[in-house]
């Protein structure tokens, strides 16, 4: 049952995983926008400061998943993150409302260029571990089924394994 | 928080019908007392031929505001005003994009509406011309207000004014003529003490002072203090020449046409040896460098009071810049009062087609019909006005038109650089009147100042102003025209804040000039028995806000106390233990961000909040600042106001209200720099909202801030010889005109690290170095600011004696022209804003950090390094001759006390307070003929001005100090400090050179940078 609990959470991570890519990429498109002049700053931020928490806390969620699950590998890859998060998010300028961007800073030419770089390493974090848990989904149903079906499985190929996988609880089941 | 709104083609008639709810605001009644400008009037003015523009054609008339129909036309709040000062691509930044394309049908349909609409609403006026009490049942509460003394004794004013004028009567700033003064006259600035006045060198006087006195003599202070540096240069001179610059061939090559100055490089570069030489100060303040530049370039560019760049020969690349280890800025002072200035009327104003850059003296023109930008190198035609030249009035010159000869030049714009019209001078006074601000009484003298400069506040007939007081409440006023005597509102509700009447609130200051000034004699005497001690000054600005919305302005705010209630009240956060604390100073920053989302939001209605804090106790200045910070207005900060316990201050706040109101103000403005393709701007420093890259937004514009911006290399500039900055300024005059002040700033690009080097300002630099301190003590903590700047002097000094200097010398060397860098950073380390060990409050650390950021140059350097003159042996020996004055110029002296001496009087000149300060043993005469005492005992303890005695001594002194004061903005306070008065701890604590709690003494900070650069 564990290892099911595992790679439910490696599924749902690939999922939330390709949701923050598309984060990141909106992320740096807006900075982007906002260094080619075609955006106000305050706009700007303003549609930026409500997506900051849910990225957190989306990750902060998979996070929590990984462990209940005891993966602890996965867990510590994601920590460095998870406590970059926390660490930004407590060395904000001061605001009332949610959110890191201030529109009066923003513009600065220091931390327009450190969010840009934040945005391209987190969204090659972000694709990393997008294979990384996909290869974990992977690993664990080829476990899975290795330990269901046998070693006969193990020579059906990538390919197959998947539907092997599909199947695979089905197979617990009967046993 | 910037709703999107449509502008032009539905003019928001409307608007005053959807207000606050009826429930809260029922006298609202539609009529408003607003300013229509004809547009349809401009537009059926006929088009002007191209080819040949009479040189005497007025600028398409504006028709002044037309009071008997005074309705229609309420403007439309978040207009992006300046959407069009850089077109296509850049977007209207506070509108959605039909408010944008909305212009183009700017003028036909809507002016058509509006005339249908016109005849329906002046009916509507008149219909529902409310009783004018309001009888309307308000369910705010109405007080009107206790019965000034004499105040029924002003009947309506309609009866005493025209309400009438003819269409043409308004006074416009610029007159007909196509351009004015054309001609630049080189010397026009040089009656400023620190203008571009003729370097006299007066004959090099021995300056030491036989009858210095043992007291004040510290360390070997009698060695060589005759003239050490001649004997020090006599030495090392042989040296340098007999070591040329290896680099000096190459040089001349890169800068192509430009003749280079090398005797100036090679001086500006020769050594120093700081821990030697005695006295670094030059005779007369310190002038900027001149750029290396070919004559007729120099002859054009920019005063280097408004444009400075901190480095006079630009690095090629970045890699050179991070090299050479100091710091690339601007320091602008762009809309600062000018004696002359071409204006320049005229129907197409030139542009580069790519980069937008206006056409200034250093574009090159490649034949008669085509020019060459020198920011992005595009060729562009030449437009067939622009062959006429006004000037001579000849035809096929371009090159000699005014834009092309003067690096300042003035445009009148046209309606393509505006969004919507010009709007009027429109003033809100927003005052404390809490328990506190009547102790401090204040009030009086903000009336008394106020009604002196009524006439002065700049603006035109459709000039308007409001009042607002607040304690725990907020008070309105309605001044409509007609009304006996001025109306108070109170609004309870600060939870909720709404405005009680729409119109009647900000009049016509042309109109309800009796009802102002009544409201003014009796202001005062209203509050005078308040007993209310909070202050809700977050509602009231609420309240400012919304009441200006429509229009924008200025809006001043004077506080006393930290704000107690309702939106933005703020908590106590100094420690009065820490203040002395060398560990670290908290709270720099803001408490919340209430102040700065406010100031956000009256930046997009283009209005400018104006802090003036008068406070005795802590009012966290660091929060309320933002306020101003950006929306482009200014502070103010009068630590202990008591208008009887502290006279200095009170005669400060006078001093400068009387200039804050009269001095000109810039509307809706914008700047933008442009700077050459390889170029880009890192930072802004100052009080605006930046609104891109290359823009700020300032709501109001006033000629007493100035600007720093730190610039990066992006790219190579090896292909330019030459390198621009062009700074434009989009702003509405008080006049209701739109204007363009251009800047152009021109410096060559050199290749070597020594040319880096000769062409540094040390001044530039020490006050850009200062910006980047304080913004890195706010986000940082004071002592990474402080470590920041020690660094700066090492890096800097460290590269040069290893790469540049070719002398193997030991010590401390430095370049000629960088040698007061220690100085200067000694200095700024011992400043209010940065220092540390002494008990500073934070207020006033915060204020101090205020002004280091707005401060224009001069000002600001004269703040950090006061200049020190000897007054008693003042003679006319070099004297400046102005005008029929001849005005003494005695030499600087270093801050030392070990320079002062008992036998002598001396004047310390720190920009806002000028000190005179007086040794016991001084000659009789002195004080008989300066100040007009018998002896020394008679002096008074305060004395703050000096008599005006027939004596030659007297004369000298005061033509001294007038010439010191001239062209100052504010004018400063005088105190003369006897020895042994105890002001004269404020005068010591300008000696910097000396050790103090502050820091180290010159020597000893020398002393420590050589044992860092060891390192």
């Amino acid at each position: 049952m564990a290892f099911t609990f595992a790679a439910f959470c490696y599924m749902l991570a690939l999922l939330l995983t390709a949701a923050l890519i598309f984060f990141a990429i909106w992320h740096i498109i807006a900075f982007d926008e906002l260094k080619t002049d075609y955006k106000n700053p305050i706009d700007q931020c303003n549609t930026l400061n409500p997506l900051v928490l849910p990225e957190y806390l989306i990750h902060v969620f998979f996070c929590v998943m990984f462990f209940c699950a005891a993966e602890w590998l996965t867990l510590g890859l994601n920590m460095p993150l998870l406590a970059y998060h926390v660490w930004r998010y407590m060395t904000r300028p001061v605001m009332s409302g949610p959110g890191l961007y201030d529109p009066t800073t923003i513009m600065n030419a220091d931390i327009l260029a450190y969010c840009q770089k934040e945005g391209w390493c987190k969204l090659a974090f972000y694709l990393l571990s997008f294979f990384y848990y996909l290869y974990g989904v992977y690993l664990l149903f080829l476990l899975c089924t290795l330990s269901c079906s046998g070693a006969a499985v193990f020579g059906a190929g990538v390919q197959h394994s998947w539907f092997y996988t599909k199947r695979a609880p089905r197979t617990a089941d009967i046993h | 928080m910037y709703p999107p709104t449509s502008p032009y083609p539905h003019p928001p008639l409307h608007q005053t019908h959807s207000g606050p709810p009826p429930s809260k605001a029922l006298t609202n009644t539609g009529h408003t007392t607003n300013y229509f400008h004809q547009q349809n009037n401009q537009h059926l003015q006929p088009h002007l031929p191209q080819h040949h523009p009479p040189p005497t054609v007025a600028p398409p008339a504006v028709r002044p505001p037309h009071p008997s129909a005074a309705a229609a036309q309420q403007y439309t709040p978040a207009l992006p005003t300046n959407a069009l000062y850089d077109p296509p691509p850049q977007q209207a930044l506070y509108c959605t994009p039909d408010a944008y394309y909305g212009q183009q049908t700017y003028h036909a349909p809507q002016a058509q509406q509006l005339q249908h609409q016109l005849p329906h609403q002046q009916q509507q006026q008149q219909q529902h011309q409310p009783p004018v009490n309001g009888v309307g049942a308000p369910l705010y509460p109405i007080v009107s207000y206790p019965s000034a003394p004499g105040s029924s004794q002003y009947g309506t004013l309609r009866s005493s004014q025209s309400p009438c004028q003819a269409p043409g009567a308004v006074p416009t700033l610029v007159g007909a003529p196509l351009h004015q003064h054309p001609q630049t006259s080189a010397d026009t600035n040089s009656i400023a003490p620190s203008g571009d006045m003729p370097n006299h060198s007066p004959p090099y006087n021995n300056y030491g002072y036989p009858g210095m006195q043992p007291a004040y003599q510290q360390g070997p202070a009698s060695h060589g203090d005759s003239s050490p540096s001649h004997a020090l240069y006599g030495q090392q001179q042989p040296q340098q020449y007999a070591q040329p610059f290896p680099n000096m061939s190459t040089l001349s090559a890169a800068l192509g046409g430009l003749s280079g100055v090398p005797e100036l490089e090679l001086e500006a570069l020769m050594p120093v040896n700081l821990l030697h030489e005695r006295s670094l100060l030059p005779d007369r303040p310190l002038e900027a460098p001149e750029p290396n530049l070919s004559p007729d370039l120099r002859k054009v560019n920019c005063s280097p009071q408004t444009f400075r760049c901190t480095l006079s020969s630009i690095p090629q690349t970045q890699a050179l810049l991070n090299k050479a280890r100091l710091p690339l800025g601007l320091l602008l002072h762009p809309f600062r009062d000018l004696q002359q200035l071409p204006v320049i009327t005229s129907n197409t104003i030139v542009r580069c087609r790519s980069c937008r850059t206006y056409i200034n003296p250093f574009v090159s023109f490649l034949d008669q019909r085509r020019w060459k930008c020198n920011l992005c190198y595009r060729v562009n035609d030449v437009p067939d006005e622009f062959m006429y030249n006004p000037v001579t009035r000849s035809y096929g010159e371009p090159h000699k038109r005014p834009e092309v000869q003067n690096a300042t030049v003035e445009f009148i714009a046209s309606s393509d650089y505006m969004l919507r019209p010009p709007q009027p001078a429109v003033y809100l006074f927003v005052l404390d009147v809490s328990h506190n601000a009547v102790e401090a009484g204040y009030l009086q003298h903000f009336c008394d100042s106020l009604l002196d400069n009524l006439d002065k506040l700049p603006g035109d007939t459709r000039m308007r102003v409001g009042f607002l007081t607040f304690d725990s409440t907020v008070h309105f006023y309605n001044l409509q025209q007609g009304l006996s005597q001025p109306q108070m509102l109170v609004v309870s509700d600060i939870d909720d804040i709404f405005i009680p009447s729409h119109d009647s609130l900000m009049v016509n200051l042309k109109d309800s000039l009796e009802l102002v000034k009544d409201l003014l004699g009796a202001l005062p005497s209203m509050f005078r028995d308040s007993r209310v001690t909070h202050s809700a000054l977050g509602p009231a600005l609420q309240a400012a806000h919304q009441l200006m919305a429509p229009t924008g302005g200025r809006i001043s705010v004077f506080q006393t106390q930290l704000p107690s209630l309702g939106a933005g009240l703020l908590p106590s956060r100094e420690d009065p233990n820490q203040r002395s604390s060398s560990k670290g100073v908290q709270h720099l920053g803001p408490a919340t961000d209430f102040y700065k989302k406010l100031a956000l939001d009256c930046s997009g209605q283009q209005i400018a909040v104006d802090l003036f804090l008068l406070s005795s106790q802590y009012a966290d200045l660091a929060t309320l600042a933002c306020v101003s910070k950006y929306s482009a207005g200014s502070i103010f900060y009068y630590p202990s106001y008591h208008h009887v316990h502290n006279p200095a201050q009170r005669d400060k706040f006078r001093k400068d209200l009387d200039r804050y109101l009269s001095r000109k103000i810039g509307f809706e403005a914008v700047m933008r720099i442009r700077c050459t393709k390889g170029l880009s701007i890192h930072t802004f420093h100052g009080n605006f909202f930046v609104r891109s890259t290359d823009l700020l937004s300032l709501a109001n514009v006033n000629p007493d801030s100035a600007f720093a911006v730190q610039m990066s290399i992006d790219d190579s500039l090896v292909d330019s010889s030459l390198a621009c900055f062009q700074a434009a300024l989009l702003y509405t005059s008080s006049k209701g005109k739109r204007r363009i002040r251009v800047h152009t700033l021109c410096l060559p690009v050199v290749s070597q690290l020594s040319d880096v080097f000769a062409g540094a300002d040390v001044q530039a630099i020490t006050c850009l170095l200062a910006n980047m301190a304080i913004d890195r003590s706010v986000s940082s903590s004071l002592g990474d600011a402080r470590d920041a700047l020690l660094n700066a002097v090492v890096d800097g000094l460290g590269v040069y004696r290893n790469t540049v200097s070719t002398l193997q010398q030991h010590g401390l060397i430095a370049p000629d022209n960088l040698r007061l860098f220690p100085l200067y950073i000694l200095a700024l380390l011992k400043q209010k804003a940065l220092r540390t060990g002494t008990s500073t409050r934070l207020d006033e650390r915060v204020f101090a950090m205020c002004e280091f950021k707005t401060q224009p140059l001069q000002q600001m350097m004269r703040m950090v390094y006061p200049d020190m003159y000897r007054m008693d042996t003042i003679s006319d020996q070099g004297s400046l001759h102005l005008n029929d004055t001849v005005v003494p110029q005695p030499r600087l002296l270093h801050l030392s006390a070990e320079r002062l001496s008992r036998d002598g009087a001396f004047l310390l000149d720190c920009g806002s307070v000028l000190y005179l300060w007086v040794g016991k043993c001084v000659n009789e005469i002195f004080i008989r003929d300066v100040l007009g005492c018998p002896n020394y005992a008679s002096i008074p303890p305060n004395m703050t001005d000096i008599p005006e005695l027939e004596t030659k001594l007297s004369e000298r002194v005061r033509a001294f100090l007038d010439w010191l004061q001239d062209n100052r903005a504010f004018s400063c306070l005088f105190y003369v400090v006897r020895e042994d008065a105890s002001a004269k701890l404020d005068f010591f604590q300008n000696m910097v050179e000396d050790r103090s709690e502050m820091g180290l003494s010159y020597h000893e900070f020398l002393q420590n940078l050589l044992q860092q650069m060891s390192k």
